[in-house]
C-alpha cells in the first residue's frame, strides 16, 4: 500500500519537474515571482510613497496632511538655519568618523593581511565581526557608561594625573560612539584590498629604494583606495541615517532625531520625508563618486 | 620588507584597536553585576540580583516572546524569499537580473531612518494596525538579503556539473535538487538563517517606526535606557542577548567559514 502511495505520489512530483524541465520561464516565475512581488509592492512601494509624501504638506492650523503637490518642506529646509545646521553638522561628524574609521582600520587590517599565520588571520577576523552582533544599543550604552564624567575614562584620566576629562554628552562622544560602531565596516574592505596586494610588489619598491613611508604613500596606498572608498561607504551611510546615538550620547540634533520627532512628536510626516530625501541625495551623489573610484569591485 | 619600527607601530596598532572593540563590552558585562544603580566607577559591590529581577519582569518576558516571534517568522520568509531569489538569479538568465542584487541589497544600503520612516508612512496611509505583523514586514525585508548572499554564494561554488551528472544518470527536477543541490546547499541555508534570525532579534531602528507600542527586546532596552531606575536591568538583558547572539552566529560561521558571514553582516547592518 505505502509502495503504491509513493509511487503516485512520485508520479506527480516528476510529471511536475518534467513539466517545469520543459517551461524553464514557468520555474523562473515561480522562483523569482515570490520575492520581487514581495520587494516591488512592500518596499519600492513604500519608498515610492515616501517620496511623493515629501510633497505634501501638514497644515499647522488643522493638523490635516494637504495632498497637494508643493515644494514648501524643501523650501523650509534649505531657508530655515536651523535645518542647514543640523545638515552641516550631521554630515560633518559622517565625514569625521568615516576618516578616523580608516585610519583606526589601518594597522589591525595590515597586520592580518601580511603578517599574521593564516590561523592568526582567521582569529582577527571573526575578532573584528563578533562586535557586530552585540545589540547595537548596547554597544553605545557602553560608551555612555565609559564617557559620563562618573564613569571609568575620567577616573583614569585623573589617575594618571593630567586633570580631568568630562565628556559626557557631546559631539565628541557621538564622534567616538560612531568610530567604534563602524569601524568593523572599514576594516573588512582595507583588508581584502591589503591581502590582495602582490608581495612582489613590495619587495620591488624595497629594491628599488623606497623606504617604508615611501612605498606606503606610493605603492600600497594608491592600491587600497577602493578598499577605502568601499569602507566609507558604509561608516559614511550608517552615520548619516542614524538617530539613536546622537540622542543617547550627544547633546545636539543630528538629520535623524529631526526626522525621528517630525514623525512622533509632531505628526509632519511630509516635512520628515523631505528631510528623509537629503541623506538620500547625499549617499546617491557619495555612490557615484564611490563608483568612479572603482569601489564596488572592492566590495 | 618592513622595518622594524613599522612592524612594532602596526603590532601595536593592532593590540590596540582590539582593546578599543573589546573593552567596552567587557565594561557593560561588569556592570550587569554592579550592586549600585548609579554609573559611577570603580564598581562598589557586586551581585547577582539583577538577573533575578530581571527574569522575574513581566516586560522583559512580554519582550523576548515578541521577539522570538517575529525573529522566527522573518526568518521563514527571508528563507523562502532569499532562496527563491537567489536560484532564480543563479539558475536563469533575465532581463534586469543584475538589478536584483542591488534591489535586495537597497534596504541596507540607504540609510536606516529613510528605510524606517517609509515602511512607517505606507503603514499608516493602509491603515495596517501597528504590531507583530507590522514588525515582521520590515524585518523580512532586510533580512531575505542575508539568506539571499549567503546561498548565492554556496551556489556559485558548486559546480554545475554535479546537476548535470545528476541529470544524465535519469534524476528529475525534484531528486536533483533533494539529492543533489540541496546537500550542497544546506550549511549555507542554515547560516543564513542563523543569521537572518540574529539581525532581527537585534534591531532597533527600522523597529521603533514599526512596533506601535509592541514590545520587543531591542526596543525594552531602547525604553528603559533613560530610565536611570531600570539601569541594572537593562545591563542584565543586554548582556543575556549578546551571550544568547553568540550562539547562532557562532554556528553560522563554522557553517559558512569566516569570510561568507563577515560580508553578510557588513551587508546586513540596517
Amino acid at each position: 500500500m505505502a509502495v503504491t502511495a509513493e509511487r503516485r505520489e512520485g508520479g506527480a512530483v516528476r510529471r511536475t519537474s518534467a513539466f517545469l524541465f520543459r517551461h524553464p520561464r514557468g520555474k523562473l516565475t515561480l522562483s523569482l515571482g515570490g520575492p520581487l512581488a514581495w520587494f516591488l509592492v512592500i518596499y519600492i512601494g513604500s519608498l515610492s510613497v515616501l517620496f511623493v509624501t515629501a510633497f505634501w504638506y501638514l497644515d499647522v492650523f488643522t493638523s490635516e496632511i494637504v495632498h497637494e503637490v508643493t515644494l514648501k518642506n524643501f523650501q523650509t529646509l534649505w531657508e530655515n538655519g536651523v535645518y542647514r545646521t543640523i545638515t552641516l553638522r550631521t554630515v560633518g561628524i559622517a565625514a569625521a568618523v568615516t576618516v578616523t574609521d580608516v585610519i583606526l582600520s589601518f594597522p589591525l587590517a595590515y597586520y592580518a593581511a601580511r603578517l599574521a599565520t593564516p590561523r592568526m588571520r582567521n582569529a582577527l577576523l571573526i575578532a573584528v565581526v563578533l562586535p557586530l552582533w552585540a545589540n547595537y544599543l548596547v554597544r553605545v550604552f557602553a560608551w555612555k557608561i565609559i564617557l559620563t564624567p562618573s564613569g571609568i575614562l575620567n577616573w583614569f584620566v585623573e589617575l594618571t594625573g593630567a586633570g580631568s576629562l568630562q565628556l559626557g554628552r557631546s559631539n565628541w562622544s557621538v564622534w567616538i560612539a560612531f568610530v567604534y560602531l563602524w569601524l568593523p565596516f572599514t576594516l573588512l574592505p582595507i583588508y581584502g584590498a591589503l591581502e590582495r596586494i602582490p608581495n612582489s610588489f613590495l619587495e620591488a619598491s624595497g629594491d628599488l629604494g623606497a623606504r617604508g613611508w615611501t612605498t606606503f604613500r606610493n605603492v600600497i596606498f594608491p592600491l587600497i583606495l577602493p578598499g577605502i572608498v568601499a569602507g566609507s561607504i558604509f561608516a559614511f551611510s550608517l552615520t548619516l541615517g542614524d538617530y539613536i546615538t546622537p540622542e543617547l550620547v550627544g547633546n545636539t540634533q543630528f538629520i535623524g532625531n529631526v526626522i525621528f520627532d517630525n514623525v512622533g512628536v509632531a505628526g509632519n510626516i511630509p516635512f520628515a520625508a523631505a528631510y528623509a530625501m537629503v541623506p538620500v541625495a547625499i549617499m546617491a551623489v557619495y555612490l557615484l563618486l564611490a563608483k568612479r573610484a572603482g569601489a564596488f569591485e572592492a566590495l | 620588507m618592513e622595518s622594524r619600527l613599522a612592524r612594532i607601530m602596526i603590532q601595536g596598532g593592532t593590540a590596540l584597536t582590539l582593546v578599543f572593540l573589546y573593552a567596552p563590552l567587557v565594561i557593560v558585562l561588569l556592570y550587569a553585576f554592579s550592586d549600585s544603580i548609579g554609573q559611577s566607577w570603580p564598581i562598589e559591590d557586586f551581585t547577582t540580583k539583577w538577573f533575578g529581577i530581571a527574569w522575574r519582569s513581566p516586560d522583559v518576558r512580554e519582550a523576548l516572546s515578541h521577539s522570538l516571534t517575529v525573529a522566527s517568522i522573518a526568518t521563514i520568509m527571508a528563507l523562502l524569499l532569499g532562496s527563491a531569489a537567489a536560484f532564480a538569479v543563479h539558475r536563469f538568465s533575465f532581463f534586469g537580473r543584475n538589478s536584483v542584487s542591488f534591489l535586495l541589497v537597497l534596504p541596507i544600503a540607504l540609510p536606516g531612518i529613510v528605510t524606517a520612516i517609509a515602511l512607517n508612512s505606507t503603514i499608516n496611509v493602509l491603515g495596517i494596525p501597528f504590531g507583530i505583523l507590522t514588525i515582521v514586514i520590515g524585518h523580512a525585508t532586510f533580512c531575505i538579503v542575508v539568506v539571499y548572499n549567503n546561498v548565492l554564494a554556496r551556489l556559485r561554488r558548486t559546480p554545475t556539473s554535479l546537476v548535470e551528472a545528476s541529470m544524465d544518470l535519469g534524476a528529475d527536477g525534484w531528486q536533483t535538487f533533494r539529492y543533489v543541490t540541496f546537500p550542497a546547499i544546506r550549511t549555507a541555508i542554515v547560516a543564513g538563517a542563523l543569521l537572518a534570525f540574529a539581525l532581527s532579534f537585534d534591531e532597533i531602528v527600522v523597529t521603533n517606526f514599526t512596533a506601535g507600542s509592541t514590545l520587543t527586546i531591542p526596543k525594552f532596552i531602547y525604553n528603559n535606557l533613560r530610565l536611570p531606575r531600570n539601569r541594572p536591568v537593562v545591563n542584565v538583558v543586554a548582556i543575556a542577548v549578546l551571550i544568547l547572539m553568540l550562539i547562532p552566529v557562532y554556528i553560522a560561521q563554522r557553517l559558512a567559514g569566516g569570510g561568507e558571514t563577515a560580508a553578510a553582516r557588513t551587508q546586513a547592518e540596517p
